[in-house]
């Protein structure tokens, strides 16, 4: 990679509490190239969701970024606040959250909201504006865009919206774009045709998409790398085919265990046993430990590495896949 | 919504205190953590004291026209007459009483008509919830019609027009002495709709759930079911009402006897000595309005203060 | 819609017609008419005459709508005090009431919508804390001692306003205003603090509570991640769906201060409707009473259509047929 769109450095998420700090994002480290879709997976409170908003910047108060970089192409931005960081959100970058219904104003027509962010970001008249919503309606694939311009939320279907959402967050042609869940409320039958049009879309464009989603089927699909992030840390980072076929955390290799689609060659699904440990209750060592059949001393009694430190893929003391699995 | 009270566990040593059990739980816990409420709940406390205590703690009886001396009136708080050297704390009004004393038996009156009318509006709010949400049909209907049709006056108006329509009813020999009950109706009768919507709607919540759809099955009587199963569960909500409204009912009272369709002068709640003190402004005597009405505002003030805390600390979510 | 707005319109008259029986039955049972209308010294005819002619012999129901047909027409009778059509003097009484209650509102709906996005908006900043403060103060003071307060300050100490009546007043065709002379409008000031304060803090409260709920809304964290400024998602997209609600209540709000007019009026000695209905119900004159809550509840059952057609008008999902049940 070259030069990647985004690049998170050690960022950390804090949250205080009564009960102390907690973090949920710990030492987070990824870059996203240029037309290249990221997918970041994991339970839910794995902290998917947070990077994403620390990202943006919508951390919602009193969670806070505690220490790492965010790099938009290759500026800082992790401390960017009010104005500065307004001018970034819609120009630059772009999101998609997960329920098209609750995330348009059900009382402006979408052309309004469409022309408000395109004139809000972009040089031109009200009427070109105009012109640009038409256009970017029609990209997203929403038949006689011309009409439907006037079209209050409510007026369309469910699949419809999420396509409005993309036009929305893509409208001031930003570089990147955080898509947070933006099938999971959807109808099984749409969600592969969001994940098409998304897929397209980065691909013409070039732009640079996050994609967080607890769906394998999703990031097999869309994916070309994928982040796998387990109680706040990164447990697993690597091209989506490696990943998946042959993962070398074991949490990863769990999460295929206990998923349809990677698991054709078995007879049946393979649980991870018990369940992933509160943000306030994390065990000592390794956050997975508890529930991992390879966990040594070590593991109890160290994090487990951060991935950059190792192997550049997991983040784990003793991965699957290496000399000592296979001779032993 | 949190249920609050622990189930009574078998402790293996030593099972704590009714006492401590109460101060440990969770309403006590956000009680310790808010000033405000423990200020309230202070001030509430010596005011409703006060009242009930008022023929020991009052120094003058204002009722008793024997130890009233006219010579006394218009005395300013903290000086001694200057005829009679009589000293009163608050000073005294035209009629030569004292205005600390008046007010402690104003507030008595005051205090009495809220808490009945409260009552009054609970108890029937409460019934008719509880009818209208379990029964459902004709009976929910009309109830819920009724309610509808009060909701669109406001409570002040629906009082005034029952308190007219009772003084229309009663001799006029009677309309003094009937004035107090009068009062407690109307404002009563003004004030249950509230009740009864959150009671029906919990009921209509509490009706689906197992428990009581197999408390049916056992062949428990309606009776026992909303008694034992139902009622207990809306308590909580009613409790927040029933708080919030013991504040507008006495702020209704004291409109109403301050229009001079209330408490009769013969028996002034504080709304009336506003009313009567409100006459003295203009010449300076100042006393007989000021100390009635900052007693009023501090006891609605307070009570609502609680209310507010309460329903925040009993159902977290309306934040 | 139409469906809708047919149903509203018949539940309003079921409102009108319960009112209706409520000061028919006051009419009718509380006190006797005749011993009212008639002085000490009448005949056993003179019942009788009156008792025909007021139709006190027909069945209920006929006499109730005879009242109803009567009313419909303005017609309600004599006061029992004054002696006088009650119709005449609800008219020549509802000028300075409408007036009061019209400067009042207004302010009330200004202040308050302005007041409760402010302490919305800077939910953690002094000044929305001092505001909110006032506010629940301002709930449990009383209106008619907000009224004392004002008198004292303004009139007592100050000498500034006058402490009761409209002042000097004008009138033009029938309507007599106090907008036109510089004593009517100050006599306007006090009163219409007073009765639109209170108004004022709980439509305040309520914008302030809506408009923290629509704040954390999805596509108000998605106008902020399109990059919409400050401006655009606190007054577009957030005061508009904060209206919706607010509205229906508002309207009702404002229906209350014609009520709560009556207090206000007293404190004042304003010389309208609210004042004639504390009196009558101090002489217990019937017909009074009975005419001004007829004319009330017209009043607030046009108020609560109007609000509902309103809401229409700003919420494009309810406007289409509503097929799925939506609300």
């Amino acid at each position: 990679m070259s030069n990647p769109v985004l690049s998170v450095r050690d960022l950390v998420v804090e949250i205080p509490t009564r009960n102390g700090i907690l973090r949920p994002v710990d030492n987070v480290s990824y870059d996203i190239a240029a037309g290249e879709i990221l997918g970041v997976v994991g339970e839910s409170g794995a902290g998917k969701s947070m990077t994403g908003n620390a990202v943006i910047g919508l951390l919602d108060p009193p969670a806070r970024i505690a220490s790492g970089e965010v790099l938009l192409d290759g500026k800082p931005i992790q401390g960017l606040k009010g104005e500065a960081l307004r001018r970034l959100r819609g120009k630059k970058m772009g999101m998609i959250f997960q329920d098209p219904l609750t995330s348009l104003n059900p009382l402006l027509t979408v052309g309004e909201q469409l022309e408000e962010t395109i004139l809000e970001h972009l040089p031109i008249s009200a009427a070109e504006a105009r012109k640009r919503a038409v256009e970017a309606l029609e990209e997203v694939g929403i038949p006689a865009a011309a009409q439907r311009i006037g079209s209050y939320p409510h007026e369309f279907s469910g699949g419809m919206r999420q396509r409005v959402v993309i036009a929305l967050a893509l409208c001031a042609e930003p570089d990147l774009v955080i898509a947070d869940e933006p099938t999971t409320a959807l109808d099984v039958s749409v969600q592969a045709q969001i994940v098409a049009l998304l897929k397209r879309l980065c691909r013409e464009r070039g732009v640079a998409v996050m994609l967080v989603t607890h769906d394998m089927g999703v990031i097999a699909e869309a994916a070309d790398r994928v982040a796998v992030m387990y109680a706040g840390r990164l447990a697993e980072l690597g091209p989506v085919r490696d990943v998946l076929t042959n993962a070398r955390h074991p949490y990863t290799a769990g999460l295929m265990g206990s998923t349809p689609l990677a698991s054709q060659g078995q007879r049946r699904l393979r649980q991870i046993p018990g369940a992933m440990p509160r943000l306030g209750a994390l065990p000592q060592g390794c956050a997975f430990h508890p529930r991992c059949d390879r966990a040594e001393d070590r593991c109890r009694a160290e994090p487990g590495p951060t991935i950059s430190a190792c192997d550049g893929r997991a983040a784990c003391w003793f991965p699957l896949g290496y000399p000592q699995e296979a001779t032993g | 919504m949190t249920q609050t009270e622990t189930p009574p566990t078998p402790a293996p040593v030593k099972a704590p205190s009714r006492l401590s059990r109460a101060w440990h739980s969770d309403l006590a816990w956000s009680f310790r953590r808010a000033p405000v409420a423990m200020i309230s709940a202070f001030v509430v406390i010596v005011l409703v004291l006060s009242a009930v205590l008022a023929p020991l703690i009052a120094p003058h009886d204002p009722f008793n026209p024997a130890t009233l001396n006219l010579m006394n009136g218009f005395t300013p708080p903290g000086e001694a007459n200057a005829f009679t050297g009589d000293f009163f704390f608050l000073g005294t009004d035209d009629q030569g009483r004292d205005v600390f004393s008046t007010i402690l038996y104003g507030m008595r009156i005051s205090l009495f008509v809220g808490f009945a009318a409260v009552m009054l509006a609970m108890v029937l709010g409460v019934i008719l919830g509880l009818l209208a949400g379990y029964l459902g049909g004709w009976t929910e209907t009309i109830i819920m019609r009724v309610a509808d049709v009060q909701l669109t006056f406001p409570a002040i108006l629906v009082a005034m027009l029952i308190f007219g329509i009772a003084k229309g009813i009663t001799p006029p020999e009677y309309r003094d002495q009937m004035a107090i009950w009068v009062l407690i109706l109307a404002i009563g009768l003004s004030d249950w709709v509230q009740f009864a919507r959150v009671v029906r709607g919990a009921t209509l919540v509490e009706k689906s759930r197992e428990y009581v759809q197999a408390a049916k099955l056992i062949g428990r009587s309606p009776l026992s079911i909303m008694l034992r199963h139902i009622l207990p569960n809306v308590l909580n909500p009613v409790l927040v009402i029933a708080t919030i409204s013991l504040a507008l009912a006495i702020i209704a009272e004291a409109t109403l006897s301050f229009l001079g369709v209330g408490a009769p002068p013969t028996k002034p709640s504080l709304g009336t000595l506003i009313r009567i003190g409100q006459e003295f402004m203009f010449s300076g005597e100042w006393w007989i309005l000021f100390f009635p009405a900052v007693t009023l505002l501090a006891l609605a003030l307070s009570i609502n203060l609680l209310g507010d805390w309460l329903r925040d600390a009993l159902n977290p979510k309306l934040r | 819609m139409l469906a809708y707005t047919i149903r509203r319109i018949a539940q309003s008259i079921f409102v009108l017609f319960v009112v209706g029986l409520v000061a028919f039955s006051m009419f009718r049972f509380v006190g006797d008419p005749v011993d009212n209308m008639l002085g000490q010294e009448r005949t056993q005819e003179d019942v009788e005459r009156l008792r025909e002619q007021l139709g006190l012999d027909q069945p209920f129901i006929v006499q109730y709508f005879r009242f109803l047909e009567q009313a419909a027409q303005g017609n309600f009778g004599l006061s029992y005090r004054q002696g006088r059509p009650v119709a005449e003097i609800l008219l020549e009484r509802a000028p300075a009431t409408l007036e009061l209650a019209f400067v009042s509102g207004m302010m009330a709906l200004a202040g308050g919508i302005a007041l409760g996005i402010f302490t919305a908006i800077r939910r953690r900043g002094f000044g929305a804390n001092v505001v909110m403060t006032l506010s629940l103060i301002g709930v449990s003071l009383p209106t008619f001692l907000i009224g004392i307060l004002l008198i004292y300050l303004f009139s007592v100490e100050l000498g500034w306003l006058p402490s009761f009546g409209r002042g000097e007043v004008v009138e033009v065709g029938g309507w007599t205003t106090g907008f036109l002379t510089a004593s009517g409008l100050k006599a306007l000031i006090l009163p219409s603090i007073t009765l639109g304060l209170y108004q004022m803090t709980l439509i305040m409260r309520l914008v302030r509570t809506e408009m923290l709920e629509v704040l954390r809304m999805d596509y108000i964290r998605f106008a902020r991640a399109r990059g919409l400024r400050e401006k655009s998602i606190n007054f577009r997209h957030a005061l508009k769906n904060t209206l919706v609600p607010v509205i229906t209540i508002t309207g009702l709000q404002l229906g209350s201060i014609i009520a709560f007019a009556i207090i206000t009026e007293t404190v004042f000695q304003w010389p309208g409707v609210g004042l004639l209905f504390i009196n009558a119900i101090q002489f217990v004159d019937i017909p009074v009473m009975a005419a001004y809550l007829m004319l009330i509840s017209v009043m607030f059952v046009g108020i609560n259509l109007i609000v509902d057609m309103l809401y229409f008008a700003i919420d494009p999902r309810l406007r289409a047929d509503r097929t799925s049940g939506g609300h």
